[in-house]
């Protein structure tokens, strides 16, 4: 099947195939499916597979996902080494 | 929505799953109340981390029965909750400390739990990316048997099990009121319609505390901000979690590779702020990379707020309240709510739906704070 080759969330290697799954599992939650399967966990926090899981979600389960449920962004936004941010240098 | 239960759960974190999980697998009728998703509130934010090494023998007994439960967990439920015993590795770094880990090391091992007492130079042999001198060790004490499992999958796999035996779980419904006759409980009221019943669980977290307050039971709980963060994945370095009380830091290594870790920030003041701070990431940054300079390279990703329901000794709240017949408190586990859960859950199910008490459950309940010689739990971390 071509559903387990397209890829949805590049930093987590899902496939269209898995998050689809997971929604006929009964994840129909944002939230619940993004710590189900750790969508936007990975270093691009979600500004690649997010907006093409929600669009997923809502074609599965026929409800618009209102954009104030959004799922927190976390900082840094941008990965920053350790080393930088324990370093005093300004 | 259903009119009327055994018994309704307030909470839909790891032990308002678990609790709901062990009653109906036993018959009980349950309904549990979420007012956002499952494990949205403590569970969710959580280190992930199973400890046995406590300086209590009740939270000490409560990990070591809950760690059994844990390795059979994953095929009890029928899904993997991502259990991985890989220990915990306690630095410790001068002889005060030395002395209360001796003292811990021995209540441990008479309740059966293999935890040795390590020499500086073996803890390479454990963790090989430790600076030993960096961390000031003087030695560490170390449990194989410590670990930690996914707190997400952890609570779906209960979840989908409770509902597999009958219980009804509703999330993104709020409880605004409970029902009461005569100091007993009759039923709850929420956003989504009324439900009968005479026995209500308070496993809220932070919330616990102005549920119980609605009708006049208070509760000795106040809300600690904890962060904590996550790096990018890299190759497997390391299994063991390793945690120092004096600095405050906790680190492991995920099953998929990142690492996982938070230390507290100086005068953190109880209350209900969420925001990250800077701060938290700087002081954390320099802990961690003090403690394996190897790391200075590796990127940290996110970072986020959780909470820890801290109780004046450090123990959480379990049991029926005093004068209020049929409202049961499973809360203020400051902080390590989820790696205790399983034996917290079974014996408050004994508990609910067999009437059976134990020693563990009578000393955790809300009436041991009218006694000023309380036992503190000495072994907090982050």
């Amino acid at each position: 099947m071509v559903k387990k080759k397209i890829i949805v969330c590049r930093c987590e290697d899902l496939t269209l195939d898995e998050v689809e799954r997971a929604i006929d599992e009964g994840y129909t939650d944002l939230e619940e499916l993004r710590k189900k399967l750790r969508i936007g966990m990975g270093p691009c926090q979600g500004r690649v597979c997010l907006p093409i899981v929600m669009k997923i979600l809502e074609r599965k389960t026929g409800k618009k996902i209102p954009k104030t449920s959004l799922p927190t962004a976390r900082p840094p936004i941008v990965p920053v080494p350790l080393g930088t941010l324990a370093s005093d240098k300004k | 929505m259903i009119k009327k239960t055994d018994v309704v759960i307030i909470g839909g974190g790891v032990n308002g799953c678990s609790l709901a999980y062990n009653l109906a697998k036993r018959g009980v009728d349950v309904v549990l109340f979420e007012k956002k998703y499952l494990s949205s509130g403590a569970t969710g934010a959580c280190g992930a981390g199973i400890r046995q090494q406590w300086s209590t023998k009740e939270n000490a007994l409560l990990a070591i029965e809950s760690v059994k439960i844990f390795e059979k967990l994953s095929s009890e439920l029928g899904e993997d909750i991502e259990l991985r015993q890989g220990g915990y590795l306690i630095v410790i770094h001068d002889k005060k400390e030395m002395k209360q880990a001796e003292k811990n090391v021995d209540m441990q091992r008479s309740l059966g739990l293999k935890v040795d007492i390590l020499e500086p130079d073996e803890i390479n042999d454990i963790v090989p990316i430790l600076d030993v001198k960096g961390m000031h060790a003087i030695g560490a004490t170390f449990c194989p048997t410590d670990g930690h499992a996914n707190p997400f999958k952890t609570t779906f796999a209960y979840a989908n099990a409770a509902r597999k035996h009958g219980a009804k779980l509703y999330t993104h419904t709020t409880v605004n009121k409970i029902l009461v006759r005569d100091k007993n409980v009759v039923g709850v009221s929420t956003d989504k319609g009324n439900v009968k019943t005479d026995v209500v669980v308070n496993a809220a977290g932070i919330d616990s505390k102005f549920i119980a307050e609605k009708i006049g039971v208070s509760l000795p709980i106040e809300p600690y901000r904890k962060e904590i963060m996550a790096t990018e994945r890299f190759k497997p370095l390391f299994d063991a979690m390793v945690i120092s009380f004096k600095d405050g830091i906790y680190f492991s290594q995920q099953r998929e590779g990142q690492i996982v870790g938070g230390i507290p920030i100086s005068n953190e003041r109880s209350g209900y702020k969420t925001m990250p701070t800077f701060a938290f990431l700087q002081h954390m940054a320099k802990t961690l990379t003090r403690y394996a300079p190897v790391l200075k390279n590796i990127n940290m990703l996110r970072h986020w707020t959780g909470f820890y329901d801290v109780t004046p000794d450090a123990r959480p709240i379990l049991g029926e309240t005093p004068g209020m017949k049929g409202f049961i408190q499973c809360n203020g586990f400051s902080g390590h709510g989820f790696m205790i859960s399983p034996m917290v859950t079974k014996i408050l199910s004994d508990y609910i739906a067999a009437g059976k008490t134990s020693d563990i459950l009578e000393s955790l309940s809300l009436n041991r704070f009218k006694d000023k010689k309380i036992d503190r739990e000495m072994s907090v971390v982050g």
